[in-house]
């Protein structure tokens, strides 16, 4: 009852919503970047929308499959085959006992999600199925997955196969894509035209971008208001005495290269941050490949919470769906 | 000192009670995370203290967040009334000081620290005025050290120095972060020591190493099998120094499941501490010996 993990893909780590309550000594929540996909994809096959899934970044693993069972690949456009034979996206599918599901090249995004009836059954560490790396905790034995690993399923009930979210409920990111941020935090640490100008420019997703937060280049520097450094922050104007950072902060070192905190956050430092992009648009930061233009677009809390309710309605719809 | 409240996007508050470092305002931040986790507000997730900050996650589909703002801006006057004592703990926290492996480390990233042809220890006790190495284990294990804040990552304490200013060790940050740093390193970077609960990168100057483990994911560790971090915000560390035969000594022990580290309840008083900062440090760390 089970999956053999064949080959692992880039970085394929087992996650769910995560892992809240204990932020306060370090561990982050962890969990799908993208949870609006992992949601939708363990809908399609039946399970709760917060059982565990594998998140596969920008390739695919190659898994046996013990015994039957239901399928579903949603966020990035990643082909799933089963024994070579292509699978519709964001759709439900059967694999029998002894089949290979594997993956074709990524076509759009950055992160599949992968369902399977039962949900991946590791653990439960701290609330939470999910992996965080860094402190080699949760998951499947606290790292991504390796050649030879088995994972062991979860007790399921085979849906119907074709299930399919509809095309307008596929919430992914545009082009350029757009990160809703409300400024705050330290945000009058930097000059009135160096906050204009960070809205104007077009970002890039630097190469080092994962699980803990996403960098962007190719802005222009950030000018910082001038001050007397306060005891223990530190010289360098972008430094404050090390403090929380919220998820989705946006923090800027010596003001060159944003860096948007995601699920596996580091959870305090001493860099100030300019903001905070909207919880609404977490899961699109998630499938944002390296080198994607982005705009980081200025929002109130209203706008906020209007796209908060409007992520909300979608997860609904697609629940309401597939119920 | 002015509160600054501000919204960390639609699901955090984040409250800076002071720019700069003090004992204040690390107590101020004690109390109104205190205040705000016993009046059990619907919908708060997380209560993170910071050194002189702290970070309120809330679910805004449970409380609206002008609302959220409304029920902390009142806590902040219910602190302020309270009381500025603290019922605590005290840790002894076992240091081999100049060891051969942040060494090591040292020298591997020498290039990219302020002072390349110095040690760390060396150079930090050259810039603090102290006497040598020796001076400096001295002024650094002499006082206890408040745990200001735990996180960056999973059970990583801040530690903030219980002295007047003018004596507390200050220190820059390496040019370059390391890449690698061992695992339960004491490290130093601003006025702040650190103990390093996993190996990584790192950016703040290496002094020693403790042998006891403070995160244990898998909880394997005796006294972290309840819980696999052993830091929280507001513990007392008391550093004690010791050499290799020791270090050893505690490492096979704790592999052994036979080791505990000492630990004791203490109440500290800011007010007292105010008025006599070495006393009241001595009656603290005296609660390590029973007393």
């Amino acid at each position: 009852m089970a999956i053999n993990v064949l080959k692992p893909g880039l970085s394929t780590t087992v996650q769910d919503l995560g892992r809240p309550g204990y932020y306060h000594i370090g561990i982050p929540t962890s969990g799908g970047m993208d949870t609006l996909s992992l949601a939708a994809a363990n809908l399609l096959v039946g399970n709760d929308a917060g059982a565990a899934v594998l998140e596969a970044v920008f390739m695919g693993p190659e898994l046996e499959f013990t015994q039957d069972a239901m399928v579903a690949v949603t966020g990035a456009d990643l082909p799933p085959k089963v024994d070579g034979q292509d699978q519709p996206g964001w759709t439900a599918f059967k694999v029998k006992k002894g089949q290979v599901l594997s993956f074709g090249f990524l076509k759009k995004g950055a992160r599949g999600y992968i369902a399977v009836s039962g949900g991946i059954d590791v653990p439960v560490v701290l609330g939470s199925r999910s992996t965080y790396t860094l402190g080699a905790l949760g998951g499947f034995e606290g790292r991504k997955l390796a050649a030879g690993d088995v994972l062991p399923l979860g007790k399921g009930a085979l849906v119907a196969e074709g299930r399919s979210v509809a095309e307008d409920l596929r919430r992914a990111p545009g082009a350029p894509a757009e990160l809703r941020m409300l400024p705050g935090l330290y945000w009058h640490r930097i000059t009135e035209q160096a906050g204009r100008n960070f809205f104007e420019d077009t970002w890039k997703v630097a190469p080092e971008a994962d699980r803990i937060g996403y960098r962007f280049k190719a802005g222009r520097p950030l000018d910082f208001v001038p001050r007397t450094p306060p005891f223990g922050a530190g010289s360098d104007p972008s430094n404050i005495v090390d403090a929380c950072y919220p998820y989705g902060s946006v923090q800027v070192p010596s003001g060159t290269e944003p860096i948007v905190l995601h699920r596996d956050a580091v959870s305090g430092g001493g860099y100030m941050m300019i903001g905070t992009v909207v919880s609404a648009d977490m899961d699109l930061i998630g499938q944002l490949q390296p080198h994607t233009p982005t705009k980081f677009v200025k929002v109130t809390m209203e706008q906020a919470l209007t796209a908060r309710a409007d992520r909300r309605k979608t997860l609904e719809a697609i629940a309401k769906a597939l119920a | 000192m002015t509160t600054r409240y501000t919204f960390g996007g639609d699901e955090h508050i984040f409250v800076e009670c002071s720019e700069e470092m003090s004992l204040d305002a690390f107590f101020r931040g004690m109390s109104i995370t205190n205040a705000l986790r016993d009046a059990k507000i619907k919908g708060v997730t997380e209560i993170c203290p910071a050194n002189a900050s702290f970070q309120v996650r809330f679910n805004p589909d449970i409380i609206a967040p002008d609302e959220m703002m409304r029920q902390l801006k009142a806590l902040e006057a219910v602190a302020q009334s309270a009381p500025s004592t603290l019922n605590t703990r005290i840790i002894e926290v076992p240091v081999y000081y100049n060891d051969p492996w942040t060494h090591e480390t040292g020298q591997r990233f020498r290039e990219r620290h302020q002072d390349p042809s110095s040690t760390d220890i060396e150079y930090t006790a050259r810039i603090n005025n102290l006497d040598g190495i020796d001076g400096f284990i001295k002024a650094h294990s002499g006082a206890p050290w408040f745990v200001s804040m735990v996180g960056f990552v999973a059970g990583l304490p801040f530690l903030y120095q219980m002295v007047d200013r003018d004596r507390q060790i200050q220190s820059p940050k390496y040019l370059r972060p390391r890449t690698d740093t061992p695992r339960l390193t004491v490290g130093h970077g601003g006025c702040f020591a650190c103990i390093y609960s996993v190996r990584g990168a790192g950016g703040y100057q290496m002094f020693g190493i403790t042998p006891m483990p403070i995160y244990d994911p898998n909880q394997t560790t005796t006294y972290l099998r309840d819980f696999m971090c052993l830091f929280k915000p507001g513990d007392i560390v008391k550093w004690k120094p010791i050499g290799r035969e020791e270090y050893d000594h505690t490492v096979a022990e704790v592999d052994a499941g036979r080791w505990q580290p000492r630990i004791a309840p203490v109440t500290f008083s800011l007010e007292a501490f105010a008025k006599d900062i070495d006393g009241t440090n001595a009656r603290v760390m005296e609660a390590l010996n029973g007393h």
